[in-house]
């Protein structure tokens, strides 16, 4: 009774069949995947992108040169040197980011008293050259003017479950 | 002795403790703010609360002696709240700005608020502002964080002995301030910094630049004058951010002067950083064989006589005795490490010591003052004076420039004549030092870089020697050294050998051509102008006035570079570590002169440092124990002869710009100017 069974399944190809109808199927569901450089999935507001120093509305800078990131830093890629500004101000001098030591890991973003240091929703951000990911002060300010709308966006999303 | 009970332990302690010192006995931290052991008690900050039992509220431990039978607890309920809800009052008024405070890391509030603070502040009235004082280039005010617990006011007026700090105002409107807005006077002002538990009273030239978390630490010893002070080198990379003092209570207490903490910036300048050899009358940059060469060239065949070496204020005795086994190995007298041309080093050790030591001062009951002016010579020295002052029954004659002291004195004249007439039992203040049962005097550069210094250091011992300073038990006797490497010179006999020259003979032989080489072992501080046409070799770390002369240059290492010997006016041996490398190809300045002397074929006899420190062991034996005195037999000092009339000189001319690091620092330059327009203005 197996054997027969077997053979009637073989001789019909009835598994072949049950497959195709399974892709027809699929034929009219919508795509799961995402056409990616052209299209995107969505990012949470927690999301550890690329880094980025923000700016009060007004422009003044918002780091004082705390130095609490590159204390907290697990992996040690920040290094920031300070100086009392002509107004008497404390603000960096450098503020640098090796990238290729960075483990994304936020606690930067944690560590940070004025909300300067906030790793954004950019990802994309991969460079040919080592050099070209140890970022610098402008570098960061510049990320910072770039995507501040959807940061400050972002945090104020995450802001009522802190 | 009163026994008292603390956390349930039983502790005996003598009469006059506070609870909160007992409490320390056994081993219960009380959270302070005013208290400090140094400083009178003041007992305004309520933050050492504990429970005293059968007293119906908390007290203040700090301010509260012990009595027999007392029963202390500092681990109960009630002196937790009682403490919390003093720090939510200290809280009040205190700015939330740790992260700019340049105190965030090392803050005693921050710390103490971890433990007694609580998360959320309830006060939601307006919080008050002050505005900053401008207290000179050193201190940098925040007065807003100020939480009163006036540790500054009492520092200036106690230990520094400058009235100018006071507070104004009571209560909210309470404010810390120098009355008229001006700069603090005291060389000892930095100190403050380090008293203030808050972030009001920071360093100015340290200002936003590091953190202590990422400061490398390294223990010291300072070298700006000859106390001694122990130090903490503070680097991030390499450079020195912060210079500040280590306890040690037979040299500098927990104080350390200005100069010290602040002239770390001349590190960094106007550094030697290559070897340079004078080509065409310009200095030009050259390698190690380039500079050994010209040198060798110079000295060989010339004979021992003919060359000459002085060693400068900052130098260690590794160098001085690498130095002196060169030019005993170059046959040449011609060797003095007194370069402002002191007459001391004859004579047995005591002849050149402070034998009384730093702590024995407090011992002393009578002092005369001879020729010196220890406030700008050794400020930590004149701080001590002072505290023994503060004892009472310190009578203090002056011979020499009068100058305030901080303390009060009694000016018995400007020279010699006034000496004479004390030796001679004439003046009465000889009987003031007779009656005292352990009197003591100093006497100074002012009294001995002359050419009678010999004669003044004779009278001297004569006077303490009549006045019973020389006994078994004490020695009333002291010579202060301003230099941090003269009595290591002594010690190690850097004095000119049988026919040798002292630095003013070397200076005059040089201008007349009977001494052709000059070897400046850090020698800055000499007319340079008198060296005539001799060949001149540098040896330091800085380009000034020696290096200006030089016409071959060898790139050494300042204090912070080398693991250097020290010895300080008592006769302390002390050693420097290193904290940084000397710059660019500068070395250790003992393996110079051994390199040196390799290319003059009178290679000396050691290695590296260990074999070295046995020489230099073996030529002076008390050497060999690090941290202790050594105390000095009594014997011949100086010698009896005439004096000249001229009064004693001042010899520090500017406080703040005494040796090559002073010089290259900007924030000592910033001190000496307004130092100097202040002068200006009280002339006027």
């Amino acid at each position: 009774m197996q054997f027969f069974r077997q053979s009637l399944r073989s001789l019909l190809l009835t598994e072949l069949v049950a497959g195709m109808i399974v892709t027809l199927r699929q034929l009219f569901k919508p795509a799961v995947t995402i056409n990616y450089p052209y299209e995107k999935g969505p990012l949470g507001p927690r999301f550890r992108g690329e880094h980025a120093l923000r700016r009060y509305p007004n422009g003044e800078e918002r780091c004082i040169a705390c130095k609490l990131c590159e204390a907290i830093c697990p992996a040690q890629a920040i290094l920031i040197e300070a100086e009392p500004r002509s107004d008497g101000s404390r603000r960096a001098t450098r503020y640098d980011i090796d990238m290729t030591k960075c483990i994304y890991c936020g606690l930067c973003e944690e560590a940070c008293p004025v909300d300067a240091i906030v790793e954004g929703p950019n990802f994309e951000f991969a460079a040919e050259t080592r050099e070209e990911l140890f970022y610098n002060k402008e570098k960061l300010l510049a990320n910072g003017d770039r995507w501040e709308h959807q940061i400050s966006a972002n945090l104020k999303t995450d802001a009522p479950y802190r | 002795m009163p026994k008292l009970t603390i956390n349930g332990s039983d502790i005996s302690v003598e009469k006059g403790t506070t609870v909160l010192q007992a409490c320390e006995l056994v081993g219960a931290e009380v959270p302070r703010f005013c208290y400090h052991e140094r400083l009178s008690i003041a007992g305004n900050c309520r933050m050492c609360l504990v429970e005293l039992e059968k007293s119906p509220k908390p007290i203040a431990s700090c301010a509260m002696e012990v009595a027999d039978g007392m029963v202390v607890h500092t681990d109960t309920p009630l002196v937790k709240n009682a403490r919390e809800g003093v720090m939510e009052f200290l809280l009040i008024n205190h700015p939330l700005d740790c992260p700019i405070c340049d105190q965030g890391g090392e803050c005693d509030l921050q710390d103490q608020s971890i433990t007694y603070g609580a998360g959320l502040g309830r006060f939601t009235e307006k919080k008050r502002a002050v505005d900053d004082k401008d207290i000179g280039p050193l201190i940098k005010t925040i007065m807003t964080r100020c939480i009163h617990c006036t540790r500054c006011i009492r520092f200036a007026t106690e230990v520094a002995g400058v009235e100018e700090f006071g507070a104004t105002g009571r209560g909210e409107h309470m404010e810390i301030g120098t009355y008229v807005e001006a700069a603090v006077t005291s060389e000892l002002s930095g100190n403050m910094i380090d008293l203030c538990p808050v972030g009001a009273l920071t360093s100015k030239p340290y200002a936003f630049n590091a953190r202590p978390w990422e400061l490398r630490k390294c223990e010291s010893i300072d070298v700006h004058d000859a106390v001694g002070a122990n130090i903490r080198i503070d680097a991030r990379g390499a450079d020195v951010m912060r210079v500040l003092p280590r306890r040690n209570d037979d040299v500098n207490e927990e104080w350390i002067t200005d100069k010290t903490r602040f002239s770390y910036d001349g590190l960094s300048m106007q550094r030697l950083d290559t070897p340079y050899v004078r080509r065409g009358g310009v200095l030009k940059k050259a390698s190690w064989e380039e500079a050994f060469g010209v040198v060798a060239s110079r000295i060989k065949n010339m004979p021992g006589d003919r060359i000459g070496a002085v060693i400068g204020d900052l130098v260690d005795a590794e160098s001085m005795v690498a130095l002196k086994d060169l030019f005993h190995s170059l046959a040449s007298p011609h060797i003095d490490c007194r370069q402002d041309g002191s007459k001391v080093g004859k004579g047995v050790r005591a002849g050149y010591l402070f034998n009384t030591t730093i702590a024995g001062i407090e011992h002393a009951d009578a002092c005369l003052l001879v020729g010196t002016n220890p406030r700008m010579e050794a400020p930590l020295i004149n701080s001590r004076l002072r505290k023994r002052y503060l004892m009472g029954g310190f009578p203090i004659g002056v011979v020499g420039a009068s100058e305030d002291l901080t303390y009060d004195v009694e000016w018995l004249g400007d020279g010699p004549d006034a000496l004479a007439s004390i030796v001679d039992g004439a003046h009465p203040f000889f009987e003031v030092l007779q009656r005292a049962t352990n009197p003591m005097l100093i006497v100074g550069p002012g009294a001995l870089a002359r050419e009678d210094g010999e004669a003044v250091l004779g009278t001297t011992a004569k006077i303490a020697e009549l006045t019973g300073m020389v006994r078994e038990d004490w020695v009333g006797f002291n010579v202060l050294h301003s230099a941090a490497g003269r009595v290591a010179g002594l010690e190690l006999g850097l004095l000119p050998g049988p026919g040798g020259q002292d630095v003013n003979g070397i200076l005059n032989c040089a201008a007349e051509g009977r001494i052709n080489i000059v070897y400046l072992l850090g020698a800055d501080e000499i007319p340079m102008e008198r060296l005539g046409s001799a060949f001149v070799v540098y040896q330091g770390h800085h380009g000034d006035s020696g290096a200006n002369r030089a016409d071959v240059i060898f790139p050494g290492a300042a204090y912070t570079e080398k693991e250097g010997t020290y010895i300080n006016t008592e006769g302390r041996v002390q050693r420097t570590r290193k904290v940084l490398f000397p710059p660019g190809l500068g070395r250790e300045d003992w393996t110079i002169i051994r390199a040196l002397s390799d290319t003059l074929g009178h290679k000396l006899p050691y290695n590296n440092v260990g074999q070295l420190r046995d020489r230099m062991c073996a030529i002076a034996p008390q050497l060999s124990v690090l941290g202790s005195v050594d105390p000095a037999k009594w014997g011949e000092v100086g010698f009896s002869g005439p004096m000249r009339r001229e009064p004693f000189a001042e010899t520090v001319k500017d406080y703040f710009l005494t040796n090559a690091i002073c010089r290259a620092s900007i924030t000592m330059a910033d001190c000496s100017a307004l130092k100097g327009s202040r002068e200006a203005m009280a002339a006027k």
